[in-house]
């Protein structure tokens, strides 16, 4: 099945001082595919993001992207590559229109075509009504679409979203999961970082959970799910007292257990007999995996 | 296969097309604040002028040969080159990098560093050439002459402006905080600013500071101005040009340095 790897990593190191942010990272992104990078802050995703564009260098490993070997190439890959950042820096003073003029011209856009693309791009962040107003007036979701659409605007096969809807009512999230959906049925490569479990359960083919720099575990989120969670978990709602006896008596059966602030998860509780616990039984979800396997002290 | 002759088209360094790109957003983002700026670099040489001419100038009527509206007329072309161009490149640039994160938006498309910075420097040199003429206009009202020399003061105040971009950009590059210009502009701009030659001449200064204003770019600017207007001394004005030419150059690489340094870990 050997499909074309739009992003290929290999043993990526990369320390500031005496932090190493990335250690040791492999990740592919297949062509066609949306790929989620998921962990907690800090766990190396952003810093992950701007090794691909190579706004940082990494110190050790392999890194290509789009074929094109980082850094020595970047150039040509970022010619095909789009990136919505996670901070906002679209130019406030300008018109909407403006913002995607200028970028026009950044990914060299031929004249005959820059006119198209620029009202694709409207098009496509439904801002074609507002293109005459400053970003500054703009809402929130209005500023993160057109901010999607700027990196957009010169088609790239490639495109990296960084925190896509972080900060953002339930409302506008779903909106924006609605466009990046329509980009990734359009056959764009997208690898998405993102800390929202949901985001990436819908949007992303394969989820890499990484943690403290490398990735825990990779794979389809259903799979991940079945793997590391099973497919039912208990969940008991106590006092801390009787909780950490829960704990002990499910760990006790071999079964492995996650806090979910007021209660305990049991995972991989799937049909079990002979466990005099009770609880609500709910199926697992992402999240559990996220918590198991990233750990639920808050680094 | 297709993958290797793209990769053998490979993208250069200094593209026309990447400086381009920076030069657009510039430029339609001045069309956002043009009022502003263009204000306050013709009001500003103005009151230089007014204060100057009519305070000094009932003092004194004549300096070095020159009436005193002539000679800071011409002076303040370096103090307005000075202004359009080291200032906003310190607080543009900070501003852009720390706050407003445009050059991670403009370093993610194909644009390298390098070819950024160039940008910028190019466009605040150009600007610079334009609002740098302001006070040689300003004085012609006061009674300065035209003259042919003084079509060549824009392009003086395009290699000037250039060089303190560049140096703007360089001490934006390595300034902690918007805080540390203070000490730039102190220890640095007002020394240098004061030791141009622009609002009194330097004959009276010890030999020392004579020869230091020698490398001085700013009075480098002021004499070679003076001299554009009033008559060109041969191979030393072209000496002057030099020392213009050469400050630009090792500024340039050194905003690019720091700039690296900045944006790419």
């Amino acid at each position: 099945m050997e499909r074309e790897c739009a992003i290929r990593l290999r043993g990526v190191v990369k320390r500031y001082g005496p932090i190493t942010a990335v250690n040791g990272l492999d990740l592919d992104v297949p062509a066609g595919t949306c790929v989620g990078l998921l962990g907690p802050n800090g766990a190396g995703k952003s810093t992950t993001m701007r090794l691909l564009t190579a706004q940082s260098i990494a110190d050790e490993g392999e890194l290509e992207v789009l074929g094109y070997k980082l850094p020595q190439e970047s150039k040509q890959a970022r010619a095909q590559l789009g990136v919505t950042p996670q901070l906002d820096n679209l130019d406030v003073t300008l018109t909407v229109e403006q913002n995607l003029l200028v970028f026009a011209y950044l990914y060299r856009i031929a004249r005959a075509d820059r006119r198209d693309a620029i009202e694709g791009a409207l098009t496509l962040a439904k801002l074609g009504e507002r293109r005459d107003s400053r970003v500054d007036k703009l809402s929130g979701g209005m500023r993160r679409r057109l901010l999607i659409a700027r990196a957009l605007i010169h088609r790239p096969r490639l495109v990296l979203l960084d925190e896509p809807t972080v900060g953002l009512d339930p409302q506008v999230r779903q909106e924006l999961w609605a466009l990046i959906d329509r980009l990734r049925t359009q056959g764009t490569t997208i690898l998405m970082s993102t800390h929202y479990i949901e985001e990436a359960q819908r949007l992303a083919d394969t989820v890499m959970i990484m943690s403290h720099g490398s990735a825990v575990a990779a794979g389809p989120p259903s799979e991940l799910v079945r793997e590391h969670a099973g497919s039912e978990v208990l969940e008991v709602y106590g006092q801390p007292a009787r909780l950490a006896e829960v704990e002990a008596e499910a760990r006790g059966h071999g079964l492995r257990t996650r806090r979910t602030g007021t209660s305990v998860s049991i995972l991989g509780f799937d049909g079990r007999d002979g466990i005099s616990i009770r609880g609500e039984r709910r199926p697992a979800n992402l999240e559990d995996v996220f918590v198991l396997l990233t750990g639920e002290e808050i680094a | 296969m297709a993958a290797v002759d793209t990769r053998r088209s490979r993208l250069g360094r200094l593209e026309r097309s990447a400086l381009t790109g920076v030069l657009v957003r510039e430029l339609i983002n001045y069309s956002s604040y043009w009022k502003s700026s263009t204000f306050s670099s013709t009001v500003e040489p103005t009151i230089y002028l007014l204060a100057f001419g009519f305070g000094f100038g009932s003092v004194v009527s004549k300096i070095g040969g020159y009436d005193y509206v002539q000679f800071v007329g011409t002076g303040t072309v370096a103090t307005a080159v000075l202004f359009s161009s080291a200032f906003p490149a310190m607080f543009g640039t900070f501003v852009k990098y720390q706050f407003q994160h445009t050059y991670d938006a403009i370093l993610a498309a194909p644009v390298d560093t390098e070819e950024l910075v160039s940008a910028e420097a190019i466009w605040m040199a150009a600007r610079a050439g334009v609002y740098g003429c302001v006070p040689m206009l300003v004085a012609m009202l006061f009674g300065l002459d035209p003259s042919w020399g003084m079509l060549t003061v824009p392009f003086i105040g395009v290699i000037a402006g250039f060089g303190w971009a560049s140096f703007g950009i360089t001490v934006a590059g390595h300034a902690k905080s918007i805080d540390n210009f203070n000490y730039i502009v102190s220890a640095v701009l007002t020394p240098l600013f004061l030791l141009a030659g622009s609002f009194f001449p330097l004959d009276n200064f010890p030999e020392w500071a004579q020869v230091l204003a020698n490398l001085n770019p700013l009075h480098q600017c002021v004499v070679l101005v003076r001299h554009a207007v009033f008559g060109f001394e041969g191979w030393q004005d072209l000496a002057r040009v030099g020392v213009l030419l050469a400050f630009g150059a090792l500024m340039w690489r050194l905003a690019i340095h720091a700039m690296v340094r900045k944006l790419i870990d």
